[in-house]
């Protein structure tokens, strides 16, 4: 720690922290363009000078308080006169060349520029000599570009480096001919690039599909998570009357910290698209409109028409935990066990900490070594892959892949594409295990591509052996981690909706579907499903998209997206968070619980609710680790079980298309286009 | 200084041959190992003598690839600096030293010299014979004095440009260094 005087005033702070940043922590605003504090240093908008004065006296100019730590006495003028007049000066000059375009601006009203310019500027320009014009540049369906209104503080620059991992954005010529571009123009790949979109200071690089569409003022926000992955990143939703607009990142050093994959950005548009608004039934093949009364009141028949262990349910990718608990509620009660949530044929099951992140987010800042089986990890969790990116740049950090040989933005050490390499591991017939041996604190990340099948398990208890053969599991360290990527797994998983003992798992329910065996089967959101229209099978349908589940449906309840109602999700580390409603169920539509809770008093069946309120808290007095209010807490270790030898185990492709993994990206034209251009990009 | 931009024109092949790469591998060796980045100056300045004195955009590519480096990264060296020709240069390269002393000593006539004999700056002519305007080349006191490719040309006027361009076009053997006779920069004898 280190005293420091910033205006006059005595604070602690600690050492080797950035000026800039100890003035923040004292509550002092510096203006600032390029600094960002989760980039690099570059000091080249010299808007965040201050004076400072050490036992040698003040400084003979003022200094870029970025690029300047604190030390023992310093003393930080940030309001003097001559502060003042450099503060003038850096922004004359950076309006100079600035159109000052901001009516026809989407930076308006959220600009750096415009806001700094207001409490820093010097209120007018002499400069009268003709303004420099820089051409637009092409980067891609995601980011809108006007580069003459670009400051040149390189902040995109340093993203595409260091967070995206893909240095993809630059900056060529120099001095006055400076210009930011991608190489000739291409599209940004990164899976992040939107980002680049909060990052920049001023309108240069704005959002495509929200151009021209709002002004910040004028939009709800609402703070809420998304679901686009199993992350939980914290976002914002910005809606205006029944629209939603955009979607923002929200600060959370534990999971997001400040970014949001560009699928998470995007999707809106899907909300907009394809929504199934009321119920609609089956008749003489073709789907027909109809009222919710005599939707709830065919169900009743069929359901109670049919035998109740030919009655299965699946529930999708996207679903919240209540609706998940309302249903395993209603099934339990009609008699049936035939309910499953892991869709894409996982056969994760057992204590959370078999089929959690246990180590989380953070813990991965700790670790010294990964190693990463059967997981694309870039496409599965992109923030995960940047938090592992930043992690590589140190040249001790030994990254393992086992599975897919994909690019991940990083150098890793690719062992081969079978499972059985575990096996090798396990008896050190493998190069990476003296990697391995020398780590203290390494991580594994067990992705769901690599349990699948039927030797899942055994493959799952080979690995458990392994991490405490190495030192992935110790007393103090428990770097076993399962990735998920469907949001609504792991709080599917914690409530039990998956047959334990007798009832049905996802493959028997599908090949008795197919074989004419089940009588009734209830999708809820389940639309990841590779089915054809089987007659013999009644299925009723719950969701808000006519996506590959509606197709087959006989029955469809119209039901809200999840920012459309309130809803309880738990993310790949286990950390339980809510889903808060930004805009109304379109529509006929209901939330989810309620179409259960009313097919259920249809049926007369007593299912203990009657409000959203009443589920919660039963959910949360049977399974106290939904409480969202609860304490964050790191599970214990997972146990060691028996195993066999690997018997055709084989890694699956869980995610083909990034752009296109759940049935609101399937409907959202920004993702389409998104994936129609990296497939023009390849075929050129 | 103009925008620059890399060349239209792009009909020209280029790949680093064995050699070639022998010798890039030879410059590594100056830089340490993790570091092989810092070649990328010396790699695109043969790559640009290989092309025949421009960049064009296979040689950044080439580059890259041999550096493994992001392509962008390589371009903005290529932009950076002025050294380095985006377009094409022709056989004959004439770099006309601008700055205070050569002006000041009448590089404004050597500009006109160039201008009248071989055309538009930055344009090739028929002769491949080519010019343009730098920053100081470092020879203030031959001032005024031009750079054609390798060689410098110094304490020249109208005439004596005009007449190294027309020996260049002849194919005629001209004097490197100073056009009036003295040794490197020794004092001049004045009447």
């Amino acid at each position: 720690m280190v005293n420091i005087k910033i205006d006059d005033k005595d604070y602690e702070v600690e050492d080797g922290l950035a000026i800039i940043q100890a003035c923040e922590i004292a509550g002092v605003e510096v203006p600032r363009f390029c600094y960002h504090e989760k980039l690099s240093i570059a000091g080249n908008c010299r808007m965040c000078l201050v004076d400072v004065e050490d036992s040698r006296g003040l400084s003979p100019k003022p200094v870029a308080s970025c690029a300047m730590q604190v030390s023992e006495g310093l003393k930080i003028y940030t309001k003097s006169e001559r502060v003042k007049n450099a503060q003038e000066g850096a922004l004359e000059f950076l309006l100079m060349n600035h159109p000052l375009d901001c009516p026809i601006c989407d930076q308006g009203g959220e600009c750096d520029l415009q806001d700094q310019s207001m409490a820093f500027g010097y209120g007018s320009s002499r400069f009268d000599g003709d303004k420099r014009a820089v051409e637009s540049k092409d980067m891609g369906p995601f980011i809108k570009t006007e580069m003459t209104r670009c400051i040149h503080c390189t902040r995109c620059v340093r993203f595409s480096s260091e967070i995206s991992g893909n240095d993809e954005i630059g900056s060529i010529g120099r001095g006055h001919d400076m210009e930011i571009t991608t190489y000739l123009n291409q599209a940004v790949e990164s899976e992040l690039s939107g980002n680049v979109i909060d990052l920049c200071p001023v309108g240069a690089l704005t959002s495509k599909p929200y151009a021209f569409s709002a002004r910040p003022w004028e939009l709800n926000k609402t703070e809420t998570i998304d679901i686009m992955d199993a992350m939980g990143s914290n976002i914002r939703i910005d809606s205006k009357g029944l629209r939603v607009m955009r979607v923002l990142p929200r600060l959370n050093e534990d999971i997001n910290e400040e970014w949001i994959t560009d699928k998470t950005r995007f999707f809106w548009d899907g909300l907009n698209n394809q929504r199934i608004d009321k119920p609609y039934k089956r008749v003489d093949g073709i789907l027909k409109p109809t009222s919710w009364k005599s939707a709830l009141e065919l169900a009743k028949e069929k359901i109670s028409n049919s035998k109740s262990e030919k009655i299965s349910a699946l529930s999708g990718d996207l679903v919240d935990i209540e609706s998940i608990y309302a249903l395993k509620k209603l099934m339990k009660n009609i008699g049936s066990d035939n309910f499953d949530c892991r869709q894409d044929g996982s056969r994760i099951s057992g204590p959370p900490e078999r089929w959690l992140f246990n180590s989380t987010f953070n813990g991965i800042e700790d670790s010294d070594g990964c190693l990463i089986i059967g997981s694309d990890i870039r496409k599965e969790a992109p923030l995960l892959n940047s938090r592992l990116l930043r992690k590589s740049r140190d040249d001790e950090y030994k990254i393992g892949v086992i599975g897919f040989n994909n690019d991940l933005t990083f150098d890793f050490n690719f062992l081969g594409e079978n499972p059985s390499i575990v096996e090798d591991i396990l008896i050190e017939n493998n190069n990476f295990c003296n990697d391995l041996s020398s780590m203290k604190k390494p991580l594994m990340i067990l992705g769901q591509g690599a349990l699948i099948g039927k030797d899942a398990q055994n493959f799952q208890n080979i690995c458990i052996e392994l991490a405490y053969k190495f030192n992935f599991i110790n007393d103090d360290w428990n770097g076993f981690n399962v990735l998920h990527s469907a949001a609504s797994r792991a709080g599917a998983m914690s409530i039990g909706f998956f047959p334990s003992g007798k009832g049905m798992i996802t493959e028997e329910i599908i090949s008795n579907y197919n074989n004419n065996k089940l009588d009734l089967l209830y999708l809820l959101g389940a639309d990841e499903l590779n089915l054809e229209k089987n007659d013999d099978c009644f299925v009723i349908y719950q969701g808000h998209h006519g996506d590959v589940g509606a197709q087959i449906a006989d029955l469809v309840f119209p039901a809200a997206a999840f920012c459309e109602q309130n809803g309880l999700y738990m993310n790949t580390e286990g950390r339980v968070q809510e889903s808060i409603r930004s805009t109304f169920p379109l529509g006929e539509a209901k939330e989810n619980w309620e179409i259960i809770y009313l097919l259920a008093k249809e049926m007369s069946i007593d299912i203990g609710f009657s409000n959203l309120n009443e589920l919660r808290n039963q959910l949360i007095e049977e399974f106290p680790i939904i409480n969202p209010y609860r304490e964050f807490e790191p599970l214990p270790s997972p146990k060691k079980d028996e195993f066999n030898k690997l018997n055709g185990h084989q890694f699956k492709r869980i995610i083909d298309s990034y752009w296109q993994t759940n049935s609101i990206a399937r409907a959202s034209s920004n993702l389409s286009k998104r994936n129609n251009y990296i497939k023009e990009e390849n075929n050129r | 200084m103009t925008v620059r931009r890399l060349a239209d024109n792009q009909d020209i092949n280029f790949k680093f041959d064995n050699h070639d790469l022998k010798f890039l591998n030879s410059l590594l060796e100056n830089y340490p190992k993790d570091k092989k980045q810092s070649a990328v100056v010396p790699s695109l300045f043969y790559a640009q003598r290989k092309a025949g004195g421009w960049l064009p955009e296979k040689a950044i590519l080439a580059v890259s690839d041999f550096l493994d480096m992001p392509k962008i990264r390589v371009l903005e060296i290529a932009t950076f600096y002025s050294m380095f020709n985006l377009q094409p240069s022709g056989d004959h390269f004439v770099q006309v030293c601008g700055t205070t002393p050569c002006w000041l000593r009448g590089a404004e006539n050597i500009k006109k010299a160039c201008k009248d004999y071989i055309g538009q700056e930055r344009e090739v002519s028929k002769d491949g014979l080519c010019w343009i305007e730098v920053e100081c080349l470092g020879a203030c006191v031959n001032a005024p004095m031009i750079q054609i490719n390798d060689d410098y040309y110094e304490d020249l006027d109208y005439e004596s440009t005009v007449k190294i361009l027309k020996d260049i076009k002849n194919k005629k053997n001209i004097i490197k260094g100073s056009q009036i006779g003295r040794k490197s920069s020794e004092p001049l004898e004045r009447d």
